[in-house]
């Protein structure tokens, strides 16, 4: 800018000295310029990458979606864990950072505490930066509407559509199938979980964790835009998840009802197995527990309950509970005596007083009237303490180990799930543990199950099982099959561990024994007969020792019963288990016939179902059904021909005249005062 | 009379004229993305703008071929107005965001501050062409320009826009600079500013509002408070910054697009075209910007008499220091004051007072020749 001075029209007036000055001005804007330039190159430049990363930060929320979990289904096919579109709400705090207003009107909408909403918060420390967390899942409509319609003033909550795990029958064989809850910090650290995302959930309980990394699936991921104020804008992009593979249980959903049905209200447990397989076909632990609390939100009071009420809800008896098996141990100590070659049909005879003396010491027989003379048979059948007495006596505690070990007592049966291994003692176990020899007289409680023998109830159930099946010992199984997606399935196979070294002869005879027990005069299981099926058995009443003492009722023994139907070609074992309940015969009974005859489709509904009446319920179904077994020749196919509501009246007719009559009159005489 | 006219429009120098075309483009089109996500589609706002840039336009022509020294008679008149508008708006005036700035006239609001300081750039022309004194100023000498400039700022601060204030400061210290200071006084009222400062600051700040206090401290330390007064900052470098070199592209900007960014059809406009365009946009600007300014400096060295070149002076010097303060804001190197990037910010009387001063300028310049008079 050099100055005009020289120019062809001459110096102007009088401004030459602010002329001289206007340099000043230029350096001062070309300095602010560079200053501005140099500025913007260090921003857009040298940290463009960076502040490239905070814009994404600032726009990018990556939200995990859950997969689907796989769905356990009984043998049927029917759902037992399922899925169920639920809805999250989710929150991410950077979105309102510095304004506390927002935690506290979101925890005014949960219902919550604003400090347990910001411990919550901190709790999930394990999360990405900007990843929402679900403060809410679940959520109901009334929740969502509030939140949407608070949008503007709660900046990154937002409500998402997810899949909640749903167990329809509620607490339906809730041990076996389990519950899924939040992945720990601990269980984070480990090598199988440690891909998963910080609130992933896993099975922490029965198959749900057993077989977690086959129902899992893998999660995804959504890439979502949104807006300062934390919503959605658009969905950049979605990974989708692979939902869990689905398992198809052994479970038999009417024989599972069946159990469940009759252990309500009980302590206990009902384990049933196919003998031919091993195969799991119900199992029930009381008291249950539902496992939808687990993931609907589970309370602390719930949680109280669970943890710490004395019944101990979330431990399942069936493979958890280790107890004395009673009398039903004596099936084991025969086959040890028959194989021994110390007891057969006809020897020892025992005349039974009631009581029994040995070595100074009187053992009591539960008969005190005693059972007189008695050999073998005689002694499953009317349950003969005496006589156990003396064969335990003479077997001596090792060989009833041995054969006991044989059937599969007193170590885990490998079914795949948390079990107790129980215990059945020995010579060298007492050694061993104990320190101290083994004493005669220690034999003589063990002989009935009582003493050192303890057993679970699944290991009861497997007894039954292989001493009516021939003497093939399986592991039990629950899942026989996961099904991959696009129709690929693994199958598990019968898993057989061993054929027992026993002869077959004697397992016929202690057969005969368990057929006399349910279906014999003086057999102790008379309850547990079915007109339509032959069922075998043996009860036990195990004393509750140590506990209780001055509690009454309370602890009164256990009730211990197995069963096996049909007896001479087994298609279900059954193991229950009443605490406090008294005597197994009329305890566990009546309960063992209707699980047999619900896993055979021989119960009163199944009959129902089968011949046309299904319509019927309770006791009219009952007196239906044993109307219906009468009919032969002429009038069953007389009833044949009948169509379905016929064959109702048919079989209510003679039994239910009156009432019948009476319901078709009253809907007459309401139609007359509507007149 | 046609044929003068014909001769002052072949003088005219037709990059200036292109300049500001293209100024005037970058700024629509960024006034277009800034508001597009809250536009709903009917771009009210660009279009409200488009008017103003036409009128303004209209309005710089006119002044074009106005002969800017008819101006000097009127000086101290416009000088009258100017404060009347400004007593006017305290007590009449419509508030917004913390502050009584605008007028209503009619349909439209306006913010006489604005205005206002085109007429005391003419006033203090006037006065210092006029003065006589072309061997630099004694402090005596500054005290009547500075006392008829403290008034406005006075009146501006107190509305309060202490931005506005502080450029009607800049702009005297420019033409100031200009008409001449004596080294000595210079350095007197340099030290003795630097010496009162503190006080002068402590009394301010006593008068600032809650706002304006956490804006000027924020700008030290941003993170302190990211979601408070620091958030602006903030999200205004990480949208300039995100633009890297190429820029995210027209309307694509997450930043702005998203509402990340505040204020950013107005005082953050410029992050807006940082983010959209890149550097490349951004210096592109900044070298529109360069050459306005420096061609506005051109006119005045050419300007045929005092009250030409300080006039000239002062519209260039009104222009560059929004153009410094506010880019400097947006990059994070000055505090938040909320002043207008000329031309390209959306709002009417900004745009209206900038071309305004272009068409000042652009009188000045086509009676640089003393041939027409």
């Amino acid at each position: 800018m050099k100055s005009d001075r020289s120019g062809f029209y001459g110096e102007v007036e009088g401004a030459g000295d602010i002329k001289k000055r206007l340099w000043l001005l230029s350096v001062c804007v070309v300095v602010f310029f560079a200053v501005i330039v140099l500025r913007l190159w260090y921003l857009q430049v040298i940290k463009g990458a960076y502040y490239r990363k905070l814009s994404e930060d600032n726009r990018i929320r990556i939200i995990s979606i859950r997969p689907p979990r796989g769905i356990i289904y009984d043998r049927n096919g029917i759902p037992l864990a399922d899925n169920t579109p639920s809805y999250t709400i989710t929150f991410t705090p950077e979105d309102a950072k510095g304004r506390p207003e927002v935690i506290r009107k979101l925890a005014s909408l949960l219902g919550v505490t604003p400090e347990d909403l910001v411990d919550y918060i901190k709790s999930e420390k394990f999360r990405n930066p900007y990843q929402p967390i679900r403060v809410r899942e679940n959520a109901s409509f009334a929740e969502i509407s509030e939140v949407e319609a608070a949008k503007d003033s709660l900046p990154g909550v937002s409500v998402e559509v997810e899949l909640r795990r749903y167990y329809p029958y509620g607490d339906f064989a809730s041990h076996l199938i389990g519950y899924i809850g939040k992945i720990t910090p601990a269980q984070h650290n480990l090598a199988k979980y440690a891909d998963l995302p910080p609130d992933f959930l896993i099975g922490q309980y029965g198959l749900e964790q057993a077989f977690d990394k086959y129902i899992r699936g893998v999660p995804g991921k959504r890439a979502v835009e949104v807006d300062a104020m934390g919503h959605q804008k658009k969905i950049l992009y979605t990974v989708k998840p692979i939902a869990g593979n689905d398992l198809v249980t052994t479970l038999d959903f009417k024989t599972q009802q069946a159990a469940e049905e009759g252990m309500k209200g009980k302590t206990g447990a009902l384990v049933a197995i196919d003998p031919r397989n091993g195969d799991i076909l119900a199992m029930v632990s009381k008291p249950s527990f539902d496992p939808n609390i687990f993931t609907v939100g589970l309370t602390s009071k719930d949680w109280q309950y669970l943890t710490t009420d004395p019944g101990k809800p979330l431990d399942n008896r069936a493979l958890q509970g280790q107890f004395p098996p009673g009398s039903t141990f004596k099936l084991a100590v025969a086959l040890a005596g028959l194989e021994t070659g110390k007891a057969t049909l006809d020897s020892p005879v025992i005349f039974c007083t009631g009581v029994w003396p040995f070595g100074g010491r009187v053992f009591h027989c539960w008969d005190k009237h005693g059972h007189g003379r008695t050999t073998l048979h005689k002694a499953i059948v009317q349950s003969c303490d005496t006589y156990f007495y003396n064969l335990g006596n003479i077997l001596g505690i090792d060989n009833i180990a041995k054969y006991a070990n044989y059937l599969g007592l007193g170590m885990k049966t490998g079914i795949g799930l948390r079990e107790d291994s129980g215990l059945i003692p020995s010579t060298a176990w007492k050694l061993k543990y104990r320190h101290c020899k083994w004493y005669p007289g220690e034999t003589i409680s063990c002989a009935i199950g009582q003493g050192y023998v303890s057993v679970t109830p699944i290991q009861l159930a497997r007894m039954a099982a292989t001493i009516t099946n021939g003497g093939v010992l399986y592991r039990p199984q629950v899942v026989s099959e996961i099904r991959y997606g696009a129709g690929s399935v693994k199958q598990f196979p019968p898993d057989a561990l061993w054929k027992l070294p026993v002869k077959q002869a004697n397992l016929d005879i202690i057969r005969d024994g368990m057929y006399g027990v349910v279906n014999e005069p003086g057999g102790t299981a008379r309850l547990a007969a079915s007109k339509r099926v032959v069922v075998g058995g043996k009860t036990g009443t195990a004393q509750v020792i140590g506990l209780g003492r001055g509690h009454g009722l309370k602890f009164k023994d256990n009730a211990w019963l197995v069963a096996a139907a049909p007896l001479y070609n087994p298609k279900i074992a059954v193991a229950i288990l009443m605490e406090h309940a008294g005597h197994g015969g009329s305890a566990c009974g009546p309960l063992a016939k209707q699980v047999i005859e619900a896993y055979l489709r021989i119960d009163d509904k199944s009959i129902a179902e089968r011949n046309g009446f299904g319509n019927l319920t309770g006791t009219i179904l009952h007196r239906a059904v044993m109307k219906f077994d009468n009919f032969t020749g002429s009038r069953m196919r007389a009833f044949r021909s009948m169509t379905g509501a016929a064959k109702a009246g048919m079989l209510l007719d003679r039994h239910n005249k009156r009432p019948v009559n009476k319901k078709r009159v009253i809907p007459v005489k309401a139609g007359i005062r509507g007149l | 009379m046609v044929d003068r006219h014909k001769r002052i429009i072949s003088n005219f120098d037709v990059s200036f004229l292109v300049s500001v075309g293209l100024l005037i483009a970058i700024g629509l089109t960024a006034v277009y993305s800034a508001t597009y996500s809250m536009s709903g589609g009917t771009h009210t706002l660009f279009k409200k703008q488009l008017l103003w840039i036409i009128f303004g336009l209209a309005t710089m022509a006119a002044l074009a071929f106005f002969d800017y020294r008819r101006l000097e008679r009127w000086g101290y008149v416009l000088y009258v107005m100017a404060i009347l508008l400004l007593l006017a708006t305290l007590a009449v005036g419509h508030s917004g965001m913390g502050a009584q700035r605008w007028l209503h006239l009619g349909p439209f609001t306006f913010q006489p501050s604005e205005v206002a300081k085109l007429f005391i750039i003419v006033a203090l022309a006037k006065y210092f062409a006029e003065d006589g004194i072309t061997r630099g100023h004694t402090l005596r000498q500054l005290v009547k320009p500075l006392l008829l400039v403290m008034l406005p700022v006075g009146l501006v601060v107190k509305q309060p826009d202490l931005g506005t204030g502080l450029m009607f400061l800049f702009i005297f210290c420019a033409v100031v600079i200009v008409a001449g200071i004596r080294i000595k006084s210079f350095l007197l009222l340099f030290t003795a500013s630097a010496i009162s400062a503190p006080a002068v600051w402590g009394i301010l700040w006593k008068h600032l509002k809650d706002y304006q206090r956490k804006r000027l401290t924020m700008f030290l330390s941003p993170e302190r408070d990211p979601s408070g007064a620091g958030y602006h900052i903030i999200q205004s470098k990480i949208a300039i910054g995100s633009g890297s070199i190429f820029g995210k592209g027209f309307l694509h900007g997450t930043q702005s697009q998203l509402n990340f960014l505040p204020e950013r059809h107005t005082d953050f406009i410029f992050s807006v075209i940082s983010e959209e365009w890149g550097f490349i946009g951004s210096i592109t600007v900044l070298a529109v910007y360069l050459f306005i300014v420096l061609w506005g400096i051109e006119t005045a060295h050419k300007a045929k008499d005092r009250f030409g070149a300080l006039l000239a002076v002062g519209a260039v010097a009104m222009i560059f220091f929004h153009i410094v303060i506010n880019i400097g804001m947006t990059v994070g190197i000055m505090p938040v004051v909320g002043v207008p990037l000329p031309l390209v910010s959306y709002g009417g009387t900004s745009a209206l007072t900038t071309l305004i001063a272009l068409g000042l300028l652009t009188s000045v310049n086509l009676r640089r020749f003393k041939l027409f008079y």
